[in-house]
């Protein structure tokens, strides 16, 4: 059986808070699925998840752990503390292991804004419902071995917020150059990345003008330095 | 071995809703009004921590007077409804009309069959994408629904804060104007003595706003409101 999947999100932190972008490709084997779907989600207004995996059951999670959420701000009148969203999102990946199992994984990225901590903070999940918190940046999906290691060469730790969406979109052009699974931008279609960000501000998707300058400029220096 | 006194259904009635009346005129009332963006909500209530208004969903707030354990636990309830209902259908699927429905069923069995009844009054208001859309229910301790258009006043001294909304509510009128209507009108003393003195500390307050996004639910905090009420008395 086949079921849409492959991915990379990454996650990148800088001094206020902390940027999450994913590619627009979902494969079935080696058809290309879909070409705009969207994998990054606004979770409630300080954090934001990311999906790779299996797309149907992923976007399931997602929209019961925004409910669960907006539920619990509701009723408690406060939201919930970061690391209290990172384990229930733990709880759920680990009531799919079953699923998992015969090969239908749902591996999330989660990131957001402490704000007992003033910080952005970023947990990766195993499918177990393993939770782990990553420092600096992280990424997930089939393309991530790639984008980690775009990342690993160009993070610095005084990065700022537009750094940071620079960052994540130039780490997905090397995850789409090297992974069949990860689409690049699309210049044709204008699809390009979606890119959200968390600050003491709240969640804000980074607007398509913002994205496709940032996708315009990465694409114009690959041009002449294709490795980047 | 005694004959139980017979007691007319009549009576037993009107019995309970003296009792839950008196239980809801003991506290202070509540508004809730449209203005130009949306529907405020807002009433006196000194405790920080225990909620009169509360958010329901993306476009429907909830008002109460009367017991607070028993309202909260309703507001619990509607949050339930409500959540359940947009994760299963759809966001679209969660209406104000559904929602008091679903009040209304509770409240009249509670009236009904429990040995005492509620003793609250709710106001459940949907803001639409104009005016027009706007929806305002009342619902009584014994399950009534009653739309309203304008305003609804709740608890306390109703009557005389609902005569001043008459000639003054203005459907037009932007937030700061509103407020400071609805707090005039709060303010209003039951005997026709001069009005009273409301802090704005006392003061709970929420908006509906059409403009904003998805949650159209809004706190109006303290230094707002005093920004508001600062300025009518310079």
């Amino acid at each position: 059986m086949e079921a849409p999947h492959g991915t990379t999100i990454v996650a990148v932190t800088h001094a206020g808070g902390v940027v999450m972008a994913g590619d627009r490709r979902a494969t079935m084997g080696n058809v290309i699925a879909q070409r705009d779907i969207e994998k990054v989600f606004p979770a409630d207004e300080y954090s934001c998840v990311g999906i790779a995996g299996t797309a149907g059951l992923a976007i399931e999670m997602v929209r019961l752990f925004q409910t669960e959420l907006e539920h619990y701000e509701k009723l408690e009148g406060s939201t919930m503390s970061l690391e209290g969203k990172a384990n229930r999102l733990s709880n759920m990946i680990r009531n799919n292991l079953a699923m998992a199992m015969q090969g239908l994984a749902v591996v999330p990225l989660f990131a957001g804004y402490d704000l007992d901590q003033g910080e952005g903070r970023i947990f990766s999940y195993d499918v177990t419902g393993g939770r782990y918190e990553e420092h600096s940046f992280h990424s997930v999906g089939s393309g991530s071995v790639f984008a980690r290691g775009a990342l690993k060469k160009k993070y610095r730790d005084d990065v700022t917020e537009a750094d940071a969406v620079r960052l994540a979109v130039d780490a997905l052009y090397d995850a789409a150059d090297d992974d069949s699974a990860t689409g690049g931008p699309d210049l044709a279609r204008r699809i390009f990345p979606v890119v959200m960000t968390v600050t003491a501000d709240g969640l804000r998707r980074v607007s398509e003008d913002e994205v496709t300058a940032v996708v315009e400029a990465i694409v114009a220096e690959r041009m002449t330095r294709p490795g980047g | 071995m005694s004959t139980p006194f017979y007691v007319s259904p009549e009576q037993i009635m009107r019995d309970k809703s003296d009792y839950a009346r008196k239980g809801i005129a003991r506290g202070r009332s509540v508004l809730v009004m449209t203005y130009a963006d949306g529907i405020l909500l807002i009433g006196e209530n000194p405790n920080k921590a225990l909620h009169k208004i509360s958010e329901i969903y993306d476009r429907i707030a909830f008002a109460a007077v009367g017991k607070y354990n028993e309202f909260e636990n309703l507001r619990i309830a509607g949050v339930r409804y409500a959540d359940f209902t947009g994760y299963r259908y759809d966001r679209r699927d969660v209406t104000a009309r559904g929602l008091a429905n679903a009040y209304a069923q509770q409240l009249g069995a509670i009236f009904t069959e429990a040995g005492k009844p509620f003793e609250v009054e709710l106001t459940v208001a949907e803001v639409g994408t104009t005016k027009d859309d706007d929806q305002l229910y009342r619902l009584t301790f014994d399950g009534m629904v009653q739309e309203e258009h304008g305003f609804i006043v709740m608890g306390g001294t109703a009557e005389p804060i609902a005569s001043v909304l008459k000639t003054d509510h203005v459907p037009d009128a932007p937030l700061d104007d509103a407020v400071r209507t609805a707090v005039r009108a709060l303010a209003t003393s039951a005997d026709g003595s001069d009005p009273r003195i409301i802090e704005t500390a006392n003061i709970e307050a929420a908006v509906l706003d059409r403009t904003r996004p998805r949650r159209a639910f809004k706190r109006l905090p303290a230094e707002r409101l005093g920004q508001i009420l600062g300025d009518a008395s310079s």
